[in-house]
């Protein structure tokens, strides 16, 4: 059968519109019905794949703008494959979610809506393999989030969505400016094209390539967040509503993640050397300090939040050591804590619901006793996120430290370090809120039906990947091997030339 | 005898009727008006008259779309028929139309009587096509006071309101002054060169290695700083936000949009072309101008409860990165001037509409407050607002988008890539004061103590006490048209490329 991304990508949105001028009742389930379709389209298109010849598949491309030269082009590869099919998950759980756990909610049709354009703009985020079109998407999918908080947030959302947009925007306009100059410069007698392929081709000079790489660099860095750049998190993640929350933890995130490898390491292969170790330094601090936050914060949410950090941490540093089992790694990493995160932030919410609506951990403990189903879901998705060997984030974080060992041997000794962490902050989650004594207000019961249906599927997905981790690594080993060429070649010739240096000194 | 009659009169300059047309509808249709209005029956100065201007503003369109495409050099030298001149006057007919139909029920109209309100909008846009199109100092001068005389009026039109009054004269008082420095300055710059005629400027500029005259270099100065003070830049920009609050809504809609073109036009003609051999020297003072202006104008907007004193900060913002396609002087610079102005055009029409719309609708004027839950009690309102916010902040899906992009584009190409940081770190400030607004409007509950429909003290503006009014179908149907425009050229924005193709052509840029 032929596959039209143009399909997936807009069928959310569409589904969304209906849901608009539906009536209201029916506005959710039509979200969820939209959500499902894309995810059995997805799933074909994880069958259809042709991982033998890998590569870009299912190529659109259509001159969108002229006289910008951006081009309506999408594509799928071995990078982005399985993280279309993780965004239909975690999309269509929160769409679950929504329609089980907030059935009388407020105004469905425009959250339906909002939801829809979140997921084209993710998915189109995910398959364009046009700079500006990519720009565009990225941050696109921010828009619909203003106003999913702004409308059914908590209590401080105005200011908490007012610091989100600020800090995610300046890094996205940089990165705007970076993607224009870039194709300015690459431009063939003023004829400019957006279209990665054309500008792979046309690298830009060391100096450039610099200033606009950390442009770059800095947009997917405050997204993920990382160290330095978190300032957006605990209010945001506070504020926002938990079927949102789940989809903005497990995937946004991971759109930046995903730029470094589609966009910043081939295009500017020389700045990405030259800043290999600013970036790593980054991601090592991400890992101490989110691991270290996460384990002294109360709120379970922002528990969940700051461990996203460090994790975020680990699949930077499997990227940056321009190793292919990194990158590899790096990439089921993504996978695993979108559907890990997403599903615990489902989870926090179950907490929640136990405890007398407080998500402060010191207000829950003694919930396992009644609920031993429960328990045990919470305990398995614990140990996916300490990363238990056996678990897939074991492997993916096992692949990242063997890269970054080889050559980075100072990042992965302290990099080791959050691994250990990652163990106490996730037991700590899970032991103050499920044992120890219970709480004033907790009055603890069963996983019930409606919050199985959200879980059970994630679960099994979590389970799935520990026993056939394959299934992201093989397609993701053809994506990296290519994404990285650029770089490494840019490595290699940088020793080189280093080498024929220090000889000459000699 | 003849002959020598022949010689002591010169020859009666030879007009081209056809090429003057959009500024022959503009100045008929204002007499027409002015006529019509001394009618007696209420119907027709009430109705007939705004029917008659939009007539006249959409016949000076039809004009243009007529003489597309054409070059010629009119009244001996006066003024320059090109594209820049077409698409800048189309946008400012554009804007008339908006601003008249916006204008229709307005108090401010039959506080000072139909006719006047509407044949001094007409004509001041006779004398925005006039300045764009000049291509001499003297047509310059003309054109720019013959654009300011009838806005000080009508920004007084509201005669029983202080405030409107206070706008009014202000802007009389600071525009006098601009008009002063930029007259002074015209006469040192024809004392420098001896020529009055742009492209004689250029070469005299050129030929007698004036660049580092001290003479000229002053008269330069001053021609800028006039220009600041009428364009509303930083730091000549004290007095647009009082004079955007006082004014009537759709005159300082027209203001901020039609205004805004003609004045850009100017400079682009003086500078990019008369002074382009000069352009080392005034080139960092614009760029000066241009960060300034980014930064006071976003920064000056942050908590504004006045939307229109927010706008009329934003509007400042706006022009900075305006500045940033006109000191890069390139004819893609100058492209993305005419395009941001088109887009900026819909966006800001589209946020006026909306207060207009409050004004009426609400008691508390152009009061942030007046948007407080409009999601709920009237969402087409709000989408409205919502896309004018999102597209005046550059959000991908919107128009506003595919104007920064080409700006952006221009600085890249021009070797300023660092002065589109400035544009962009201006625009992240401006989600500062954008957003709250969308915020106001779609939180859910409604602001303690206001009741969004009557019972607040009439603020500034506001609807008369009484009955609430309906706002008018003409006011919706412009706003959800504005909209509509906002999203479609964002994501198929060829068509405006197209138009502002070929405006610099001819003009000798680069």
């Amino acid at each position: 059968m032929t596959i039209h991304l143009s399909i997936i990508l807009w069928l959310p949105l569409a589904f969304g519109l209906v849901a608009l001028v539906a009536p209201g009742r029916l506005a959710r389930w039509i979200s969820l019905l939209g959500a499902l379709l894309v995810l059995a389209y997805t799933i074909t298109l994880l069958a259809d794949y042709d991982h033998a010849a890998g590569g870009l598949q299912y190529v659109t491309d259509v001159l969108w703008i002229r006289s910008l030269g951006i081009h309506y082009a999408l594509a799928v590869s071995g990078l982005n494959l399985v993280l279309l099919a993780t965004t239909s998950v975690v999309f269509t759980a929160s769409a679950i979610w929504s329609l089980v756990a907030q059935p009388d909610g407020l105004r469905p049709g425009l959250y339906a809506l909002l939801m829809g354009l979140a997921q084209s703009a993710v998915l189109g985020a995910f398959m364009a393999q046009d700079l500006a079109l990519f720009v565009i998407f990225f941050d696109l999918m921010l828009v619909p989030f203003y106003f999913l908080i702004v409308i059914w947030g908590g209590p401080d959302r105005t200011s908490a969505v007012l610091r989100l947009f600020l800090y995610t925007l300046v890094g996205s306009l940089l990165m705007l400016v970076g993607a224009i100059t870039t194709g300015v410069l690459a431009a063939h007698d003023g004829e400019p094209s957006f279209l990665l392929a054309d500008l792979a081709k046309t690298p830009l000079g060391s100096s450039a390539q610099g200033w606009i790489f950390l442009g770059f660099a800095l947009a997917f860095l405050i997204k993920m967040p990382a160290f330095p750049f978190h300032g957006w998190m605990p209010g945001g993640y506070s504020n926002m509503p938990i079927a949102v929350l789940a989809v903005f933890t497990a995937i946004l995130s991971k759109v930046a993640a995903y730029g470094f490898l589609q966009i910043a390491l081939p295009l500017f292969p020389d700045a990405a050397v030259r800043y290999q170790e600013l970036i790593m330094i980054v991601a090592v601090a991400s890992i101490l300090y989110g691991s270290a936050m996460a384990f002294t914060v109360t709120s379970a949410r922002l528990i969940l939040g700051y461990s996203s950090i460090a994790q975020l941490g680990f699949i930077v540093l499997g990227i940056f050591a321009f190793d292919n089992r990194g990158a590899d790694g790096a990439l089921l990493q993504a996978t695993n804590h979108a559907i890990v995160a997403g599903a615990l932030i489902f989870v926090v919410a179950m907490l929640a619901a136990r405890s007398g609506g407080s998500e402060e951990i010191t207000d829950m403990g003694g919930i396992a006793k009644g609920a031993p189903a429960f328990a045990a879901v919470f305990l398995v998705l614990s140990f996916a996120l300490l990363a238990m060997p056996g678990t897939a984030n074991f492997i993916a974080e096992f692949m990242i430290l063997l890269g970054t060992f080889e050559s980075k041997l100072v990042y992965a000794l302290i990099a080791s370090i959050g691994v250990a962490l990652a163990a106490f902050y996730a037991l700590r989650l899970y032991v103050t809120s499920m044992h120890h004594r219970v709480g004033a207000k907790v009055k603890s019961f069963e996983l019930t039906g409606r919050e199985a249906l959200v879980i059970v599927p994630l679960l099994l997905i979590v389970i799935a990947l520990a026993i056939f981790p394959q299934f992201s690594l093989s397609p993701a080993e053809d994506g990296t091997s290519q994404a990285l060429r650029a770089t490494q070649q840019a490595q290699s010739a940088q020793t080189l030339a280093a080498a024929r240096a220090d000889r000459g000194t000699r | 005898m003849s002959a020598a009659l022949a010689t002591a009169v010169p020859a009666a300059p030879s007009i081209d009727w056809a090429g003057l047309s959009p500024l022959l509808a503009l100045i008929i249709g204002s007499i027409v008006v002015l006529i019509v209005g001394l009618a007696g029956p209420r119907a027709i100065r009430t109705q007939l008259v705004p029917a008659l201007s939009v007539v006249a503003f959409a016949v000076t369109i039809g004009a243009v779309i007529a003489l597309w495409g054409q070059r010629a050099v009119l009244i001996e030298g006066a003024l320059q028929l090109d594209q820049l001149t077409l698409i800048l006057t189309l946008l400012i007919c554009a804007a008339g139309i908006v601003a008249a139909l916006l204008s229709w029920r307005e108090q401010a109209a039959s506080e000072i009587a139909h006719g006047e309100f509407f044949a001094l909008l007409l004509l001041a846009s006779a004398g925005m096509f006039v300045l764009v199109a000049s291509r001499n100092l003297v047509t310059t001068f003309v054109g720019l006071e013959l654009l300011s005389l009838p806005l000080y009026i009508l920004c007084a039109a509201r005669v029983r309101e202080q405030r409107s009054l206070e706008a009014g004269l202000k802007y009389l008082i600071i525009g006098s002054v601009g008009s002063a420095t930029v007259l002074y300055g015209f006469a040192l710059l024809y004392g420098a060169t001896g020529a009055t005629s742009y492209p004689q400027i250029a070469a005299k500029i050129t030929a007698g290695g004036l660049a580092t005259d001290p003479l000229f270099l002053t008269a330069v100065a001053l021609c800028t700083v006039g220009f600041a003070f009428k364009a509303s830049l930083a730091p000549f920009h004290q007095w647009t936000p009082d004079v955007y609050q006082g004014s009537p809504t759709p005159i300082a809609a027209f203001m901020s949009v039609a205004t805004k073109a003609a004045a850009f036009g100017v400079i682009i003609r003086l500078f990019d072309v008369a002074l382009s051999p000069a352009i080392d020297a005034w080139k960092p003072i614009w760029i000066a101008i241009a960060i300034l202006s980014i930064i006071v104008g976003n920064v000056g907007a942050i908590g504004q409860s006045s939307l229109k004193r927010m706008l009329a900060y934003s509007s400042i913002a706006q022009a900075g990165y305006l500045l940033i396609g006109f000191v890069v002087a390139t004819r893609l610079g100058i492209e993305a001037i005419c395009f941001y102005l088109i887009v900026y055009a819909i966006a800001n029409l589209a946020a006026f509409t909306v207060i207009v719309i409050r004004e009426r609708e609400s008691s508390s004027g152009d009061d942030l407050a007046s948007l407080h839950g409009v999601a709920g009690s009237s969402p087409v309102t709000a989408v409205v607002m919502t896309l004018a916010m999102l597209s005046l902040a550059g959000i991908p899906a919107t128009a506003g988008f595919i104007g920064k992009f080409r700006l952006i584009e221009a600085a890249a190409q021009g070797d300023m890539a660092w002065l589109a940081v400035v544009l962009v770190l201006g625009s992240v400030i401006s989600l500062a004061y954008y957003l709250p607004v969308v915020a106001a409007l779609w939180r859910s509950e409604a602001q303690p103590g206001i009741d969004p429909h009557r019972g607040a003290p009439v603020l500034a503006g506001g609807a008369p006490e009484g009955e609430p009014v309906k706002a008018g179908w003409e006011v919706k149907l412009v706003g959800v048209l504005l909209a509509a425009a906002i999203i479609f050229f964002g994501i198929v924005p060829q068509p405006i490329f197209n138009l502002v193709a070929d405006a610099a052509r001819g003009l000798g840029l680069s």
